[in-house]
């Protein structure tokens, strides 16, 4: 083949890109309005968390500083008051110590979602490779693994958490380990199951054939097939990571005060419900708005990866 | 006269040069039994599948041997356990002069080299997550034998063999139809210059107008490359166009070997003649006259064959020895042809 072919070669097999699974369920996402409004939210709310200190700055306030001014309304307050005379401008107004609500909630929505992705991450680490390493070989190391989840999943989760939280110091780090280290059975049960329906496909057997190795396998054929499942996975972590980060700050487990996060703000809050319903209300909503976002996103993805609806 | 004689001439060159030729494939007393296990925490061994259950034949160089049979009789688990793919409970699987059962790790992975197996279904084949480029490369990569841009220009000139266009080496698979995929199958098995291939049941998938396009590119492949098959299927006319001999499986076993044409014209055991008289004619008149041999009951199950002979519960012309005397020897027949049956001994 002389040069010139080469070249045009190149060239037209460049034209010639096929649509890989990646990019046509990437513009059937594009298209699913839905899922793309709850990906907007999403963004929206890790832009709020972030900007926190601008928020501070812009209406200057502190998520730390207590003061007189306590259970101050929504959209009521003053910038500059009697009783508060450095105050700033307290745009959801104020918890039982005087701190500005908004600049805690942006706070704590960094806390609670670092806590949630960094816990989904983990998880999902340990699941996915001992999922495939156990789907793929089984056998004894298969029966052993199965054994183990089993065992961990008759102990009721809750119970488990309230005596590593009791044992440990309750922190955002104890936290991420805790239910990162707890977390990863479902996945592995659900990465194994899917790798035991591939190892059989005859793609696999032939790539066995080639004489590919068993790492290989696993690495470039069995992996990039489980990205669908494993995507869909991490988004419904996340979101049952934070209720269960929410659940044990209700339960004085979680991260503990004065370090706000969503969960330990709605937990905090229901002594005072009487005198400060939005601090029951704004936690709670951006904790639900949150948790739908995920399980939304995580819906759209796994319709998107369907091989079996066309477009 | 001078064409008679002729002929009996050819047949003479015909023999000697069967005897000459080269044994590329040797396989004896190969088994393959899946265990039946039982129990929860301890799994004990109650039974086995036996899938292959003593399979013997010889493969020349450069010929395509058929395996024929029904579904479920084990022609796949042959071809898989030949290659390794399944690890033979017993017997051995002489390839090239080397004994493969014993091999392990990097020296059965030279091997895989040298023979190759297409698949079925062309759509269960190919990694729907790799581009064609990369999945006719991956032998390449894995045997670490080019580099990238060698890759690039030999993967284009292999589907160019195969017939497709180079241009589509960036597309996936589910972007192809049922016949351009086995082609791509077909690149991929041709990548590392094999001398043996197993096909396993190549064109059942495939429509009838495909099935034929496949079936030449196999034999132009063959005739170009000096290629050995191993070609298993159940379309038994299509086995007697391509094929220069066939084994007849049944149950695990084979039942009957020989030449194409002498296993076709005059079938030995009454489960060959059973299975070729199953082929219509397309002739009205002889497909009226012919005698249909048609089997009653089902196959037995592999994981609990019958006492006698395998074929002795639904055989026509079964006796007394069929159903005591276990598993008739193949015993040669006519040159060439040998059959597995007490009515032929």
């Amino acid at each position: 083949m002389s040069a010139d072919s080469v070249v045009t070669l190149d060239e037209k097999s460049k034209q010639l890109t096929g649509e890989s699974l990646y990019t046509k369920a990437l513009r059937r996402l594009r298209r699913d309005r839905l899922t793309v409004s709850a990906l907007l939210v999403i963004f929206l709310m890790v832009l709020f968390s972030f900007s926190a200190p601008l928020i501070e700055d812009i209406f200057n306030v502190s998520y730390t500083r207590t003061s007189s001014n306590v259970f101050a309304k929504p959209f009521t307050s003053e910038p500059v008051t009697e009783q508060d005379p450095q105050g700033g401008f307290n745009l959801l107004g104020t918890d039982d110590l005087g701190r500005d609500q908004l600049a805690r909630l942006a706070y704590a929505g960094q806390i609670s979602m670092q806590i949630a992705i960094l816990a989904a991450l983990l998880s999902l680490a340990i699941g996915v490779s001992l999922g495939i390493f156990t789907g793929f070989y089984g056998g004894i190391i298969d029966d052993l693994i199965m054994w183990v989840i089993t065992t961990l999943n008759s102990i009721p989760a809750l119970f488990l958490l309230i005596i590593v939280a009791a044992v440990l110091k309750p922190g955002a780090t104890t936290l991420i380990l805790v239910l990162g280290l707890l977390g990863w059975t479902g996945t592995t049960r659900l990465v194994r199951g899917e790798t035991l329906a591939l190892r059989e496909r005859e793609y696999i057997i032939s790539a066995r054939a080639l004489g590919a190795s068993n790492f290989r396998i696993m690495y470039s054929h069995i992996a990039p097939n489980l990205l669908s499942i494993v995507v869909v996975t991490l988004a419904q972590d996340i979101g049952s990571l934070l209720l269960t980060e929410a659940g044990l700050s209700f339960l004085g487990l979680g991260v503990q005060p004065p370090t706000p996060t969503w969960g330990n703000m709605l937990s905090n809050s229901q002594t005072f419900f009487n005198k400060g319903p939005h601090l029951v209300i704004f936690p709670g909503l951006l904790i639900s708005v949150t948790v739908l976002c995920m399980y939304i996103i995580g819906d759209g993805i796994r319709d998107a990866f369907d091989p079996t609806i066309n477009d | 006269m001078d064409s008679v004689v002729g002929s009996k001439v050819m047949q003479q060159q015909e023999q000697t040069q069967n005897e000459d030729r080269e044994v590329i494939l040797s396989v004896r007393g190969l088994k393959k039994h899946f265990p039946i296990t039982a129990g929860i925490v301890i799994q004990r061994q109650v039974g086995a599948v036996k899938a292959v259950d003593g399979v013997d034949f010889d493969v020349y160089k450069g010929e395509t041997l058929g395996l024929v049979g029904e579904s479920g009789c084990g022609k796949s688990t042959t071809g898989r356990t030949i290659l390794q793919l399944y690890r033979p409970t017993a017997g051995s699987v002489v390839f090239e002069g080397k004994e493969l059962t014993t091999m392990r790790g990097n020296e059965l992975r030279q091997m895989r080299r040298r023979m190759q197996i297409i698949f079925q279904d062309p759509f269960a084949s190919l990694n729907p997550r790799m581009t064609v480029g990369n999945i006719v490369s991956e032998p390449l990569l894995v045997h670490n034998v080019m580099s990238k841009n060698e890759r690039k220009e030999y993967v284009s000139h292999l589907l160019e063999k195969v017939g497709l266009n180079p241009f589509y080496i960036n597309r996936y698979p589910h972007e192809f139809s049922g016949g351009q995929r086995q082609r791509i199958g077909i690149a991929r098995a041709l990548a590392l210059n094999p001398s043996f291939i197993v096909a396993d049941e190549p064109i059942s998938a495939l429509d009838v107008s495909i099935q034929a396009q496949v079936v030449n590119l196999l034999e132009d492949l063959q005739q170009e490359l000096n290629l050995t098959y191993l070609f298993i299927a159940h379309d038994l006319s299509m086995v007697r166009h391509i094929c220069d001999r066939v084994a007849v499986m049944y149950l695990g076993k084979v039942v009957e070997i020989g030449p194409t044409n002498l296993v076709y014209d005059n079938p030995l055991h009454p489960y060959t003649q059973a299975l070729l008289s199953a082929v219509p004619v397309p002739d009205p008149e002889v497909e009226e006259k012919r005698r249909r041999i048609i089997l009653t009951g089902d196959v037995p199950s592999p994981a609990n064959p019958p006492q006698g002979c395998n074929f002795s519960t639904r055989c026509p012309v079964s006796f007394d020895l069929c159903y005591q005397e276990p598993d008739p020897p193949l015993i040669e027949a006519e040159p060439g042809h040998f059959v597995a049956c007490h009515r032929v001994l």
